[in-house]
């Protein structure tokens, strides 16, 4: 990749700040996307690990069939706030936040996102939902699952429920924020050389994500505050006693919490298509079919969210409408996997930490799909609602596919975010233990959905117990999976092998300058002379 | 290896996937006994769903297998793969062929729906694609506007309803439920029998009146794959015929507070005979009084439920009663 002068005009006015950020700068308000993307990684990494902890919990209650370690309500609590903080401190911040904003300005060749402060805020907002979901506990917690449906959520635990809603609306205001930053960044701040064809897909990736963000977010709000006018100031929105409609609660929530699940993993996606090529020394097979995917499932996802309320009060075409709009999202999500496997055929495939973590999501990925395809049928669907059939399935798209994803981010950027290659073999260990302990804990809950057991208990049927021992030792076996990795991304960060601009001999762009990347990226800024996933092919001439 | 041709390696590869396939489809025990008419449809139907399923997971994670013994790095070798970075008919393939099999699926899904009675609750009647509210007995052409109301009123119930064959007629035993933290209480309306379980008779047309008086409860017969919500506010219901009899577990689906896990109660399916015993048994006792009751307390009841019972001795309707209070 070669550089070239740009005129000074296009490069716009810098801001003050030191040669190189000190460890503190990273615990303030500071408006470089590599340190925002810093910032969110790492909290949201803590908040994947205190989310993991209340799994750990919940599965060693469930490992007997009664309800005997935490009490009942409490289990609630750790059921609710296990799911948001997955996806509302964890998957959405770490994926989107996190990546989004460190990787997007270097792989389009700009020096920062459009709106620098309006991108620190955004960061900061989701500190107050940390802390409000945090300091519910000391409330009893919210207990009335991460969907939070009234009535329960007006009659349970109205303090801890309240700055649960509070958490969600500061989260939500956060996500708005970023994906308007992030569209505008893509749209307008491309180098001059990077035409819409010529982008990343990661790039792709975020701008889908970002587009259904802002059309479904502010629905979600409006149905959170909503409630919170229910819980705190007498309204009677969806209190059914004064003519209040629950069932218009679920609507405004799925509207967004369907769209939420394609904001946890068209991101993932578009991780998968930087890592995959990379590794397996290939061009991404068929660009334009995943780039363009990416849109049509952002804009099939927002039509899809009735089939979450299949057994609710949704009239019988409603029931059918829906189940033919969600099979449909199907045919965009395998033109990727496809696309995924056709870029291993004929590659020479390299087998580091990255590129294992990408190939056990595609693998694992397939099988969610598939059961989600099961799941997206009314028929069948009225069967295995509310089962943990549903849990075995989102945490194969979500676990298997987003955490992998996640993760094969990790090992393949670390050297680019902190100047450091990570240790393989730990790597290999991390990967080996996770592969088997997500296969482990999610497999056997389809049978246990299909056979009759229903999501969020603490007490169930003791025919049941035999498999969740199972899932219960699968769960341990993940939280020690954990441990290789945190011991080697601390101890990588100060004392792994010094990293080069570029490790893997990658095409894009975050590639072309150093590790970790000056402030302000690039003295110059870059100039495209071949695509993104030129592999395989002598370097075009460099044309400037 | 290479002696063999490559299309006698793809027809072998095809059939075996394809007999595997179909021995998982059909030979899975992953679903519980089937003991209703619409658990068959829906067993069949997922059951398709195995099979195409396990020849995709098959065929794409071979191929993903395949590729990574194959194509795996050698020692040594630092190029790069094959410069392919696309391939328009193999792309549009891989587009048409999930298309035509999630629109296939689609169309069946709606006649298993259709035949689960899932497209016509409330007593609907479906007539030239068009649903029509079925009130009463009165022809829809001699409404008055207050019979209009009522007929609004009869398509604003949700649920599973009477399957094609039987749609306008109404079903040989109905049972009101109500859902209440956390217990299922169970109304038989025409012999005033109150239980905490549901008995049915074998092989009769059953349709359950779910309510729910506190929060949203969901009721679910494994056995017979069908779950409804009970949505405070909102009629749904349920309409089955139990095909088995037995005793099945009836689940709390929903989340409903902290003993959600331990709502349970159970469904009994009775012979014909059996039914009959057990109903004039507990008539019986109702008349006599010593009817073991369901431990209910008043104060969990809202004013209209409490006061049912009072307003069907006097004809007049719950809510109506409940008003008198405000």
């Amino acid at each position: 990749m070669a550089q070239a002068n740009i005129t000074s005009e296009l490069i716009g006015n810098s801001f003050p700040h030191p040669d190189k950020w000190k460890w503190y700068h990273y615990f303030t308000f500071n408006i470089d996307h590599k340190v925002i993307g810093i910032q969110y990684l790492v909290s949201a990494f803590f908040f994947y690990l205190v989310g993991g902890a209340m799994a750990l919990v919940m599965r060693a209650e469930l490992a007997t069939p009664s309800s005997d370690l935490v009490d009942p309500n409490f289990y609630n609590a750790l059921l609710t706030n296990h799911g948001t903080i997955m996806i509302f401190l964890w998957i959405v911040p770490g994926a989107i936040g996190g990546f989004g904003n460190y990787l997007v300005p270097l792989m389009i060749g700009a020096r920062d996102m459009a709106f620098p402060k309006l991108n620190a805020l955004a960061f900061w907002l989701t500190v107050p939902a940390g802390l409000l979901i945090v300091g519910s506990f000391f409330f009893g917690g919210a207990q009335s699952g991460w969907t939070s449906y009234p009535p329960l959520s007006l009659i349970t635990a109205n303090t801890a429920q309240s700055m649960w809603i509070l958490a969600i609306v500061f989260a939500g205001t956060s996500s708005i924020l970023g994906a308007l930053n992030f569209i505008i960044t893509i749209w307008k701040m491309r180098v001059p050389s990077m035409g819409w064809n010529d982008m990343p897909l990661f790039c792709w990736a975020i701008l889908a994500t970002s587009l259904m963000a802002l059309f479904s977010t502010p629905v979600l709000a409006a149905g959170l505050v909503l409630l919170l006018f229910d819980i705190n100031f007498g309204t009677s929105f969806f209190r059914p006693e004064n003519g209040g409609d629950v069932v218009m609660y679920q609507h405004l929530f799925w509207f967004y919490s369907h769209p939420a699940v394609y904001l946890m993993i068209l991101p993932i996606f578009g991780i998968m298509s930087e890592v995959i090529p990379v590794h397996a020394r290939k061009p991404i097979f068929g660009y334009k079919a995943i780039a363009y995917s990416s849109l049509t499932i952002c804009i099939i996802g927002l039509f899809v969210w009735v089939h979450h309320m299949f057994t609710s009060g949704t009239p019988p075409w409603m029931r059918m409408f829906f189940t033919v709009s969600t099979l449909i999202v199907a045919v965009p999500t395998g033109v990727k996997i496809f696309s995924w496997v056709a870029t291993l055929w004929g590659g020479k495939i390299r087998y580091t930490s990255a590129m294992l973590f990408a190939i056990g999501l595609l693998a694992m990925f397939v099988f969610g799909g598939l059961s989600g395809v099961t799941l997206g049928t009314a028929p069948v669907d009225i069967h295995v609602h509310d089962t943990y059939y549903v849990v075995a399935h989102f945490h194969y798209v979500l676990f298997g596919g987003s955490v992998f994803g996640i993760y094969a981010g990790l090992y393949h950027w670390f050297p680019k975010i902190t100047g450091r290659m990570l240790n393989e073999p730990l790597g290999k260990v991390h990967f080996i233990l996770t592969f088997i302990g997500t296969n482990l804990t999610f497999l056997p809950m389809h049978e246990l959905g299909l056979k009759g057991m229903p999501r969020r208990v603490a007490m169930y049927d003791p025919q049941f117990q035999y498999i969740n021992i199972i899932c219960t030792i699968g769960a341990f076996v993940l939280g020690l999976s954990i441990l290789p990795f945190l011991i080697n991304a601390i101890w990588s960060w100060s004392n792994g092998p010094k990293a080069s601009g570029n490790p893997w001999n990658a095409k894009t762009l975050e590639w072309t300058t150093d590790s970790p990347p000056m402030i302000e990226n690039w003295d110059v800024l870059p100039v495209m002379t071949e695509g993104p996933y030129a592999y395989g092919e002598e370097p075009a001439e460099v044309s400037s | 290896m290479k002696q063999i041709p490559a299309p006698l390696w793809t027809l072998t590869i095809g059939v075996i996937v394809t007999l595997v396939s179909l021995w998982v489809g059909f030979n899975n025990d992953w679903l519980p006994e089937q003991a209703s008419a619409q658990s068959v449809l829906v067993d069949n139907f997922f059951n398709v769903m195995v099979v195409i399923g396990t020849a995709l997971f098959l065929v794409v994670e071979g191929t993903i297998v395949y590729c990574m013994v194959q194509f795996r790095r050698r020692k040594g070798d630092d190029a790069d793969g094959l410069a392919i970075d696309g391939n328009l008919p193999l792309e549009a393939f891989w587009t048409a062929i999930p298309a035509v099999i999630v629109i296939g699926l689609g169309i069946y899904s709606v006649q298993i729906f259709q035949d689960m009675g899932g497209c016509a609750p409330g007593d609907q009647v479906h007539e030239h694609g068009t649903r029509l509210a079925h009130a009463s007995a009165a022809p829809l052409g001699d409404l008055t506007a207050a019979d209009g109301d009522e007929a609004l009123l009869a398509q604003s119930v949700y649920g599973i309803g009477a399957p094609l064959d039987k749609e306008g007629q109404a079903a040989d035993l109905e049972v009101n439920v109500a859902g209440m933290q956390y217990a299922w209480i169970f109304t038989y309306p025409n012999s005033g029998i109150v239980d905490g379980e549901l008995h049915v008779p074998v092989n009769a047309d059953v349709k359950l009146n779910i309510s729910a008086n506190d929060v949203i409860h969901s009721f679910w017969v494994p056995q017979f794959r069908l779950k409804q919500d009970a949505i405070p506010g909102k009629e749904t219901e349920l309409r089955f015929v139990a095909t088995k009899p037995g005793t099945y577990p009836v689940v709390c689906a929903e989340l409903c507070g902290g003993y959600h896990g331990a709502m349970r109660t159970q469904v009994i399916v009775h012979s014909p005979s059996e039914f009959n015993n057990w109903l004039e048994q507990r008539t019986a006792q109702a008349e006599t009084g010593t009817a073991e009751t369901v431990a209910i307390n008043p104060a969990d009841l809202t004013d209209a439920d409490y006061l049912a019972p009072y307003g069907k001795a006097a004809g007049v309707e719950s809510h109506l009663l409940a008003h008198l209070s405000d």
